[in-house]
């Protein structure tokens, strides 16, 4: 793994042979969990999981769930709603339970009525308020996106992108997936961004801002499509608040990078595992023995402390949670 | 060191798929009438193989979806022939009735690109 702070980290990076410093920053990829701080746009680790269960949550919290696939049945996980459900009881007995959720997409795996009614029914058994973005599995039915947008469209705009406000943080959940151009990465489009532009203005530096979207916004291997091409646009609108977070899925991993104020961080699947960049002949689902597939699913939880602009983002494997 | 070994693997299982085909720009459109060939083309790591397929007027060219994640396929250029989604196993066939090149990529991973090259008869 890399000693630079502003290189990213992964769940490829290896814990061997580092310092306790280093251990710290890689106990996400170990699965003990890293609760993680951002003050002024530049994050600390506060503890391991276990340290950071034992202390108490001084603010609101919410979850990060992505990619739950409802439909996948592939060796790689022959029941993704099953591993949804597990998640989502997981979250439910959690002792600081979650402000709300956010699902950053992928939510089914083929947009068919039986996979987003399924999807709904378990999500919203927990009772937990949940804000979603829209992955390219979502849109693939024969109206291109009718079938997400019924279910989740209202109130948004264009495909699906939308903003609130929660707990002093202002939210933007951003479309990369539609569009897409041969040859390409995600794409938000000019109208999407004129929107996001509007959508900031007159708001302070500092306020602080968390964004959502599907496809990381930052090219984190464009080889295998995993980048946004007009994804640097958005962030140009970003670069002046204080405290930025972008939560990203698609890419079935936690890799988080920091640069400057902002903070970008890819969610685990609830499904099923790829591949780190490069390291094999394509990003198709991983397949891992089913006693280890527990390890490399999760959630991510982020704490806001009130009145600052902490957030502190937990990782934590689905076996462990 | 942790071993973390991956194991990347493919289990198929036989969907059938919708098939769509509009007629576009430069391009007519006959209904399917041919009988599965030796016009294939694979989908398998998300690539397009052969990824430039050449085949006579008239024929008409079948994708096969092998990767365990769905695709599709969308002509580019202006043109709207395309294939729904694919799951695993399934196929797609669209009839080239006139000469030309036709490029088209998977909608969902657009780094996949290929070309269907229509020779005249």
């Amino acid at each position: 793994m890399t000693d630079d702070q502003n290189g990213p980290l992964s769940d490829a990076d290896s814990p061997a042979g580092v310092d306790r410093r280093s251990l710290l920053r890689c106990g996400a990829w170990m699965g003990a969990g890293v609760l993680w701080g951002i003050s002024g746009g530049v994050p600390y680790s506060i503890g391991l999981l276990g340290e950071a269960e034992a202390a108490p949550v001084t603010g609101p919290t919410f979850i990060q769930i992505s990619d739950s696939h409802i439909g996948f049945d592939k060796a790689a996980n022959p029941n993704a709603l099953s591993t949804l459900t597990e998640t989502l009881g997981k979250i439910d007995s959690m002792k600081a339970k979650p402000g709300f959720m956010i699902h950053t997409g992928d939510i089914t795996h083929l947009s068919k009525p039986q996979q987003f009614d399924d999807a709904k029914q378990n999500i919203e058994a927990t009772k937990i308020e949940t804000f979603y973005v829209p992955g390219e599995h979502d849109l693939v039915d024969e109206d291109t996106g009718k079938a997400y947008l019924d279910r989740y469209g209202k109130g948004t705009k264009g495909a699906g992108y939308y903003s609130f406000d929660k707990d002093g943080i202002h939210f933007i959940g951003l479309v990369n997936v539609v569009n897409l151009k041969a040859g390409g990465l995600g794409n938000l489009g000019d109208e999407q961004i004129a929107w996001l532009e509007s959508d900031l203005k007159g708001k302070k530096d500092s306020q602080p801002i968390v964004v959502f979207a599907h496809i990381p916004l930052w090219i984190v291997y464009a080889d295998w499509g995993w980048g946004t091409d007009d994804g640097a646009k958005a962030l140009a609108l970003l670069k002046r608040f204080g405290s930025v977070t972008v939560l990203n899925g698609h890419i079935h991993q936690i890799i988080q990078k920091v640069e400057g104020n902002m903070t970008f961080h890819t969610a685990r699947s609830t499904a099923f595992p790829q591949p780190t960049p490069g390291s094999a002949p394509s990003p198709g689902p991983q397949v891992v023995p089913a006693e280890q597939l527990r390890d490399y699913l999760g959630i991510t939880s982020v704490t806001e402390k009130k009145g600052s602009k902490i957030l502190a983002l937990t990782d934590s494997q689905l076996s462990k949670i | 060191m942790i071993n973390f070994g991956k194991h990347p693997g493919a289990c198929l299982a036989v969907v059938l798929s919708l098939v769509s085909a509009n007629v576009g720009v430069g391009l007519l459109i006959a209904a399917p009438s041919q009988a599965e060939g030796t016009n294939q083309v694979a989908i398998d790591n998300f690539t397009f193989q052969p990824g430039d397929i050449t085949v006579n007027v008239g024929d008409t060219v079948t994708w096969t979806n092998r990767d365990d994640i769905p695709h599709n396929v969308r002509a580019t250029g202006g043109a709207t022939w395309k294939c729904a989604v694919m799951d695993t196993g399934g196929t797609c066939d669209i009839p080239f009735k006139t000469a030309g090149e036709f490029t088209y990529f998977c909608a969902l991973h657009p780094k996949m690109v290929g070309k269907v090259i229509v020779k005249p008869s």
